[in-house]
């Protein structure tokens, strides 16, 4: 099988995020940089699949050469190899997916992975982008994966439940929590990693379809009541609830 | 401007968030100037389509057919796609649910149009379309102006208001279809409920226990709480991940992001990532021992105590001005 995993390189989630002196991006100094959390599910998602069933596995990740250091990441997961769309640019999730989409068509891959968001900018969009331009059937939120024989069922949370959907190979799919866990790189793999080589592309250009105009923090709460410091406070705590908030 | 609303439906019965989507854009119609109609696809659907007018639909188009019953990503996408070309719509707007997440990108492709997910406020500036949305689980905002001749919006749900219906009933269109076997490339064959459960995306009240709770057996005091509230019980990531509670409870940034009206977070102490999941609920209350613990840096109300004394006389105090007692 041939399997590909899309990834991001992205600010970790402890992040205190600032506006950046553009007044559209995160001011990046002192950020730590890692796979987008969802992206490790993609990836050991694919790794599994190649032991399982046979076949290989590249990853792929748009972006400057900072992205290299996740791609080396999932090389020391145990990826087989590693590509990087050289884009310096500020792209939206529309010149995302068209870059990996013409990438993915030359690769011609069985199951292509995603993480179901990008934690920077959390449109759940690409992956299923990358679908429609490939004319490919999707799964997205998958949280169980079962492939055999090229048929597929997977689970995908929905408010309340999970749906049971089945589909085809080629298809692509997008990564929930809980569908597995990731594996930690060996220093085997770690080494290994070093000498693999990340091919480098160009991505093409693209038109951008949405203007950031400006990123700004959400407005300051206003400061809060501690109305006590034991069960004593509960009848006040349940008053304030019901005449202030009016919520219960 | 002509807006075109995807009014999700489970079961052949309307979800709150299509209410709240078809009342926002027939108020942006109306600020625009322009038309809002919206779509309703599924197996058994005629009956619910008239009472969107209630909410502001000028009309509703009717996608009908036995293979709709389940959700279907490609078809659901294209019958989206084709109706919004036939309607010479300019803005699809799509409730920002599990199913309105999954198609909003398939559809944008199709239209060839700028997309922007999950968005918390719209509005329209010289002219333009500018739609706010949350980045880095909310620790940020993003305004992003929808410049393509075409556009989809997908609405954050619990945030736009629905309004009551007025009992209008809106004219219906069938919409002729041509699926074929294709379409269905991707089906759902059958949906798991998790029996009796409120889930946190979809309540206005949430109680969440955190790791302060010490152990799992005590989530019974939560439970109790949130039934009291007629809530959903959430749970912080320390929680999930040492197995006392299911992934689809846990709030916060690998989560879900809730925006409900009343959010108590019991025994939670506040890490970024949790923050990140629920501080734009309404209203917060926060019952911790600890008073420097950084969930009270967002909570309207809180008790610093210990939540084992706190919590059940809380639900006791409810229940009796709930007249439950």
């Amino acid at each position: 099988m041939k399997l590909a995993a899309c990834i991001n390189h992205v600010p970790d989630t402890a992040t205190k995020v600032n506006i950046g002196p553009d007044g559209k991006t995160i001011n990046k100094a002192g950020v730590t940089y890692v796979i987008s959390p969802y992206d490790e599910f993609a990836i050991e998602e694919c790794l599994r699949l190649k032991e399982k069933q046979g076949g290989d596995v590249t990853v792929i990740s748009l972006g400057s050469n900072a992205h290299k250091e996740s791609l080396r990441k999932a090389l020391a997961m145990g990826v087989d190899k590693a590509v990087l769309l050289k884009d310096d640019s500020m792209r939206d999730s529309f010149g995302v997916a068209r870059a990996l989409a013409d990438y993915l068509r030359e690769l011609s891959p069985d199951v292509v992975f995603f993480g179901k968001q990008s934690v920077d900018y959390d449109n759940s969009a690409v992956g299923l982008m990358v679908a429609e331009m490939l004319d490919l059937p999707s799964v997205s939120v998958v949280v169980k994966l079962d492939i055999a024989d090229g048929k597929v069922v997977a689970e995908r949370e929905i408010e309340g439940g999970r749906e049971i959907a089945e589909t085809k190979l080629p298809a692509v799919f997008t990564a929930q929590k809980g569908l597995n866990e990731p594996r930690y790189p060996s220093l085997k793999g770690i080494m290994a990693a070093k000498s693999k080589p990340i091919e480098e592309r160009q991505a093409s250009a693209i038109q951008a379809k949405v203007e950031t105009l400006a990123m700004r923090k959400p407005p300051a709460k206003p400061a809060g009541k501690i109305v006590g410091t034991d069960s004593s406070a509960v009848p006040e705590l349940v008053r304030l609830l019901h005449e202030e908030a009016k919520v219960i | 401007m002509k807006i075109l609303t995807f009014a999700e439906q489970r079961d052949n019965k309307l979800k709150k968030p299509a209410f709240e989507a078809v009342r926002t854009a027939r108020s942006l119609a109306a600020e625009a100037g322009g038309e809002a109609v919206a779509l309703v696809v599924g197996s058994n659907v005629q009956s619910v389509a008239p009472g969107l007018g209630g909410y502001g639909a000028q009309k509703v188009l009717v996608a009908e057919d036995p293979r709709l019953d389940f959700y279907s990503p490609t078809a659901y996408a294209r019958i989206i796609a084709e109706v919004a070309k036939l309607q010479k719509a300019t803005l699809v707007v799509i409730p920002a649910t599990a199913m309105g997440k999954d198609l909003a990108p398939r559809v944008a492709v199709k239209l060839d149009a700028g997309l922007a997910v999950d968005c918390t406020a719209i509005r329209m500036e010289g002219g333009a379309l500018i739609a706010t949305r949350p980045v880095y689980a909310g620790k940020a905002l993003i305004d992003v102006k929808m410049n393509s001749g075409v556009n989809v919006l997908t609405l954050r749900p619990n945030v736009f208001s629905s309004g009551a219906s007025d009992g209008t009933a809106a004219p219906t269109e069938k919409i002729a279809l041509a699926l074929e076997e294709k379409d269905f490339a991707s089906l759902v064959k059958e949906i798991k409920q998790v029996s009796g459960k409120l889930d946190v995306a979809e309540a206005d009240i949430i109680v969440t226990g955190g790791r302060g709770l010490k152990g799992p057996e005590n989530f019974a005091l939560i439970e109790q709480l949130a039934e009291v509230l007629g809530g959903a019980v959430g749970a912080s990531r320390a929680v999930v991940d040492a197995g006392w509670r299911p992934h689809d409870e846990q709030v916060g940034q690998t989560g879900k992001t809730v925006s409900p009206s009343l959010y108590i977070a019991v025994a939670v102490s506040g890490a970024i990532q949790h923050l990140a999941g629920m501080s734009s609920s309404k209203y917060i209350v926060a019952i911790n021992k600890d008073k420097d613990a950084p969930i009270f840096q967002v909570a309207t109300y809180g008790i610093a105590g210990d939540a084992f004394e706190i919590i059940p006389v809380l639900t006791a105090e409810v229940k009796k001005l709930l007249g439950k007692g």
